[in-house]
């Protein structure tokens, strides 16, 4: 396989404070890779960075063969404004931005192309419904659908199933499962090993650095896991400059 | 009661004035303090009115009550404290709402300090209050400007201005309109500012601009939707304030802001989209 993404030597941070540091790795294309660590291991910032939604303090990620328009990006839901008047129907079709940019219009095609991603997650009959009046679950549907009018080879999902009903992560563990038998690339970060082990065939444990990156059940071994915790705890409000950036 | 709603416009050239230029300052003001509210920037408007008075003041103290020193230094002294206190916040570990603080009091003080020393009362009371009823055709040109612009200069970063504000880190996924847009965007803040205080001092400018686009968030859940309501609570509040100035004899500015503070009033008690009416009584609940 080719690779789709590639890191080297990347650090990624805020306040030159590292959240992740050093890494280096390749995301192949078609993987189904999933991402874990303690809170603070630097997940997020990671997908963050792949998405292009943060510029790193050191290092490189290469796109090989993969523009930033080949990658579609799931944030966490609690990072999304709920209050802001927008409907669900607006809030997918936000998906379609980077083919309508700042005036270009839908057209029934891509309203119907809409409309299907929003049934096909279970939100029909919900597109006037504003943001704000959506269940967790509900929500986390909505930011599938818009993925699915991306239609991106690469996906990236941000913690997707974090406090959801058993049906709902069903249904949207099954997306994700297409969407590898389509041959796209889709890097989760998640939280449940047992999910992991069942569905994911590649993980990266995170600490801040790399604690593995292979196997699921080879990554998440006891070991690895104990290794995990201990390195997480590496913030110091008087650390010097690091050395190997230098 | 009908003569009073028609006549001061009919007869004296200055009431059309006011109003024309107020109508402009409403319409242009209005989706800009809509997205000031949704962006939770409503006091950042407050504090950049009282940022532009130093240039107001400088204007004035090179060129006296010129329209194009004054509009220009007020501008100027807007940017500088939008983008210096911008830059200190992602420089240092202060909040946005910190830096943009400190820098606003210091070219408030700095304003008043100028005015002080080198005008009278008379000259800081036009520059806090305006003076709606006196304006002229360069004035008016330029009020009608500033609203075109800033019309089009909001249509053209809408969807960028939208997506930034309920998912920025999506807009940074796909776009990077992100940074450009913000920055746009308080370009618009401060011209509209500058634009009210020529009519309403730096004073009272923001209120045109936010107690319509607060008021209209009280009624409806819709962005295009909340911006036509403010627009038109805005341009009544300036129409019935004028009528109100006119026949009271009280000073016209502040009464606008008045009546449009009365439409916020209502809204606040009777808002079908979280109004008090909407969420009273309490022990009652809705079917679904």
């Amino acid at each position: 396989m080719s690779a789709a993404i590639r890191l080297r030597d990347l650090t990624l941070g805020y306040d030159r404070h590292p959240a992740v540091h050093h890494l280096d790795g390749v995301i192949e294309t078609g993987d189904l890779l999933a991402i874990c660590g303690p809170n603070g291991a630097g997940k997020s910032t990671l997908l963050k960075a792949i998405a292009g939604a943060l510029r790193p303090l050191g290092g490189a990620i290469e796109r090989v063969g993969c523009k930033p328009r080949d990658i579609a990006y799931l944030p966490q839901a609690a990072e999304i404004d709920r209050s802001f008047p927008i409907d669900v129907f607006d809030m997918v079709s936000m998906g379609y931005w980077r083919q309508a940019g700042l005036f270009g219009g839908l057209g029934a095609a891509r309203k119907q192309r809409i409309a299907e991603a929003i049934a096909s997650v279970g939100l029909e009959g919900l597109e006037d419904r504003p943001i704000g009046t959506l269940s967790g679950g509900q929500m986390q549907r909505m930011l599938f659908a818009r993925i699915i009018v991306q239609d991106a080879p690469v996906i990236l999902l941000d913690e997707p199933l974090t406090a959801l009903d058993t049906r709902t992560a069903d249904d949207l563990i099954h997306l994700v499962e297409s969407w590898r038998a389509q041959g796209r690339t889709v890097v989760a970060v998640l939280h449940d090993m047992d999910l992991v082990r069942r569905v994911f065939p590649r993980t990266l444990l995170l600490a801040r650095e790399r604690v593995a990156w292979c196997d699921t059940g080879e990554a998440l071994s006891p070991a690895n896991l104990a290794r995990a915790r201990q390195m997480v705890e590496a913030f110091d409000r008087q650390a010097e400059d690091c050395e190997r950036a230098a | 009661m009908i003569d009073l709603l028609f006549s001061p416009f009919a007869e004296f050239e200055f009431m059309r004035r006011a109003l024309v230029g107020g109508m402009a300052l409403a319409l242009a003001g209005a989706p800009v303090g809509v997205f000031l509210i949704l962006r939770r920037m409503s006091l950042t408007g407050d504090a950049m009115a009282h940022a532009i008075l130093p240039g107001a003041a400088l204007g004035y103290l090179v060129s006296g009550l010129s329209l194009g020193a004054m509009t220009a230094g007020g501008f100027a002294a807007g940017l500088l404290v939008a983008i210096a206190s911008g830059a200190v916040a992602r420089a240092t570990s202060l909040r946005e709402d910190a830096t943009l603080a400190a820098f606003y009091l210091m070219s408030l003080a700095l304003g008043v300090t100028i005015v002080s020393l080198k005008g009278t009362s008379i000259d800081l009371l036009h520059v806090l209050f305006g003076n709606v009823l006196g304006l002229d055709n360069p004035t008016l040109m330029l009020l009608a400007g500033i609203s075109s612009l800033t019309l089009l200069g909001l249509a053209a970063i809408y969807r960028p201005l939208v997506l930034e504000t309920v998912d920025p880190n999506y807009l940074a996924s796909v776009s990077r309109a992100g940074g450009p847009t913000q920055i746009a965007f308080l370009v618009l803040v401060v011209m509209n500012l500058v634009a009210g205080f020529q009519a309403l001092g730096t004073l009272l400018a923001v209120g045109v601009m936010m107690l319509p686009a607060a008021a209209a968030r009280l009624w409806v859940a819709d962005v295009t939707r909340m911006i036509a309501i403010a627009a038109a609570i805005g341009m009544v509040s300036v129409y019935l304030g004028l009528v109100v100035s006119f026949a009271s004899g009280a000073p016209s500015g502040p009464l606008i802001i008045l009546v449009a503070g009365g439409f916020y009033i209502l809204s606040v008690c009777f808002g079908r989209a979280g109004g008090l009416s909407r969420r009273l009584p309490a022990n009652r609940h809705l079917e679904a």
